[in-house]
């Protein structure tokens, strides 16, 4: 059987650090833009991490929610795409083909969570950051979307990995760069068809949602919080 | 009478004077500016334009669909004019169809000036690659690239075709090299009852033809927005919005251009105040089910009261893009309405000045409906907003007197009027061939 690849966000964990934030940058090669280009919107970050303002002052409350590509398996951004750039892999991944994207916007207009990002200039990197760059993943040109991969160079290393030592691909093997960074272990990232995953354990989970859930869009990745419902009833459950 | 309607309606074609010069230069420099500013787009990267995370589509495509809307001005009323026998469309038909033919080449450029990395465009060709990849056939820009050149080529057909005859009186008439080109243009026409029959049954299926081709490249057109999952574009009334409102932006086009055309070639004598009111009359009902459309959709959307709609919704009515939402309402219902509809105050200038509205209100309206939906996407966290930059405005500008540089190119090499058909008009009792054959050959025969 194929893998499907899948990602829970513990929202009770995180506590809204941003490590996964500039793990993804480094691991991926996504260039900055600066302050101003930033400002003006053009920023990407595949990993971004929401904050939400919840009630009046002084009784307010601060919710992070960590948001990436869902990797739908329904995903808006695929029949849209005129040039199959942005397509689904056997493993579930909405997979972003740079070399065959011409830029139309569209995947980025679909997406409904806005986690698609377009290149407005070519890349470049404030020194000394050009000499981290990751060999392992291409750099995206002018005028190309880009997007989270649950860092397929990763996936495609593991895999490499244990057929090299002639083993079974085993839960935890492969971890993208957000989720090894996570200092809360708030994000955890495995195969959901293997059912005794701990990711498929936690999506089981009745403290899980999924993000615009009404959409259709049915995301790999399971959001865990515990609902005001639960805390009233004093149940702790996941 | 011939003659008289030969001269006049030929001297643009013959005569050039400094004011075509100088009109030429410029609208050809406004034109240059804008190729500039595409270039510039080019060199330095998308980001010189006001485009942004999250609205990733804004003065481009809304031009785009602007474009393409106008462009139903021509084939599709000159169409139904035609297939209903409208004698009064005669001096129309030709201004109209031209229009078509434009706007569809400008409309056409701006789904590849938007690109990312336009010299891929070609990616959507289906063609034999040895990679075997094709493009993606679910995708609406893939409909749109098919929709628009078949709708571009049988525009352009039905154009030509009734030239045909009016390229044999200037063939008749020229010397030299234009004799040559007009020749090859003519395609050998004679005037016989014979190519009479064949143009007319060719004018006849190419009208039936155009209709619904007319019709699906808007509702394609609309299909781009429609299809997506995106709050106020996920709506299954684009279809006819879309094809209501390019109808209806078209004929304000064609009126404009009509008045434009009236003063400076001087057509007083052929346009005359019963085709801008005929006109006017088809802008008004437009107007009312424009009105309708857009009451609809908005009425549906507030009793739906879907929260993510709701953002956007509140943000035309009251929010950030109020005023464009109201300005549009303005120009498209409550100036051009009473311009319209009360009889004493019907004339060429109030058509014209409703005319203009019309266009300036279903530009917005097409701005309107592309940004806020994008910059009110279902996460509150990805809000955004959009100011358009330098770039996207010259290049903008440029497409309009694009518009006008090729409108005035082309007065100058057929006439702007159909001069055969003016002829058939005048003499309504007679069948058309042998008629029109008969005026012909007189008509060359006081020449000689």
């Amino acid at each position: 059987m194929p893998h499907r690849w899948g990602m829970t966000v513990d929202l009770d964990r995180c506590t809204g650090c941003e490590a996964c934030v500039v793990a993804c940058q480094a691991e991926n090669n996504i260039s900055t833009v600066g302050p101003v280009e930033a400002s003006r919107g053009r920023a990407k970050h595949w990993m971004r991490v929401e904050r939400y303002w919840e009630g009046e002052f002084p009784d307010v409350q601060l919710k992070f929610r960590p948001v990436l590509c869902q990797q739908c398996d329904v995903a808006p951004c695929e029949p849209v795409c005129p040039t199959y750039a942005s397509s689904h892999t056997d493993e579930g991944l909405n997979a972003q083909i740079y070399n065959r994207c011409i830029g139309t916007r569209y995947c980025a207009n679909a997406c409904s969570y806005n986690v698609r990002f377009f290149n407005f200039y070519n890349p470049v990197w404030e020194k000394p950051l050009h000499l981290q760059l990751n060999p392992d993943v291409s750099i995206r040109e002018q005028g190309v979307m880009e997007k989270c991969t649950f860092c397929i160079q990763r996936i495609n290393a593991g895999k490499i990995d244990a057929a090299a030592n002639d083993r079974e691909l085993r839960d935890g093997d492969i971890s993208p760069a957000c989720v090894q960074s996570c200092t809360a272990n708030a994000l955890v990232f495995g195969d959901l068809n293997d059912p005794e995953s701990a990711v498929s354990r936690l999506s089981r989970s009745p403290r899980g949602s999924k993000l615009l859930e009404d959409l259709g869009t049915q995301p790999k990745v399971t959001y865990l919080e515990r609902g005001s419902w639960q805390e009233s009833a004093g149940t702790r459950n996941g | 009478m011939a003659d008289r309607l030969a001269s006049d309606l030929l001297r643009p074609v013959f005569q050039t004077t400094g004011k075509f010069y100088a009109l030429v230069a410029v609208l050809g420099g406004i034109v240059l500016c804008g190729a500039a500013a595409w270039g510039y787009q080019l060199y330095y990267g998308f980001g010189v334009t006001g485009y942004n995370w999250p609205v990733y589509w804004a003065l481009h495509e809304t031009n785009f669909v602007f474009w393409i809307g106008i462009s139903h001005a021509g084939t599709l009323i000159s169409a139904i004019l035609r297939l209903v026998n409208a004698t009064w469309r005669r001096p129309v038909t030709r201004c109209a169809e031209i229009i078509t033919a434009f706007a569809l080449m400008i409309g056409a450029m701006f789904p590849i000036i938007h690109l990312g990395r336009p010299w891929l465009a070609f990616f959507l060709i289906p063609y034999p690659s040895e990679r075997g990849i094709w493009p993606n056939y679910r995708s609406p820009l893939v409909w749109d690239f098919f929709a628009i050149n078949t709708y571009l080529l049988s525009s352009l057909l039905f154009l030509a075709l009734p030239m045909i005859p009016d390229f044999a009186l200037i063939r008749d008439r020229a010397a030299g090299l234009r004799k040559k080109v007009y020749s090859l243009l003519s395609m050998g026409w004679q005037g016989t009852p014979k190519q009479w029959h064949r143009l007319e049954s060719a004018m006849h299926i190419m009208a039936l033809a155009i209709l619904p081709i007319a019709v699906s490249v808007h509702t394609i057109v609309s299909f781009d927005f429609s299809m997506a999952v995106v709050p106020m574009w996920h709506s299954t009334i684009f279809g006819p919005y879309f094809v209501a409102g390019a109808i209806f932006s078209g004929i304000a086009a064609l009126i404009v251009v009509m008045a434009l055309l009236r003063k400076a070639l001087h057509l007083e004598a052929y346009l005359l105040p019963l085709h801008f009111e005929n006109l006017g009359k088809l802008l008004l009902l437009m107007s009312l089910l424009w009105g309708y459309f857009v009451f609809n959709e908005r009425l549906t959307v507030w009793y739906g009261n879907s929260p993510h709609e709701m953002n956007v919704f509140w943000s035309t009515q009251t929010g950030d893009f109020a005023p464009f939402f109201w300005t549009m309402v303005l120009c498209n219902f409550v100036i051009p309405f009473p311009l319209l509809a009360i009889k004493k105050l019907r004339s060429i200038s109030t058509a014209v000045i409703a005319s203009c509205c019309v266009v300036a209100g279903m530009w917005l309206e097409r701005f309107l409906i592309i940004v806020p939906s994008l910059a009110r996407k279902s996460t509150s966290y990805s809000w955004g907003t959009y100011t358009p930059e330098w770039t996207e405005i010259i290049i903008m500008v440029a497409s309009f007197a694009a518009m006008a540089l090729l409108y005035v190119l082309v007065s100058k090499l057929v006439p702007i009027i159909s001069i055969w058909e003016l002829k058939v008009g005048e003499h309504p009792k007679s069948k058309v061939p042998a008629v029109v054959r008969e005026e012909e050959t007189t008509a060359a025969g006081e020449l000689l």
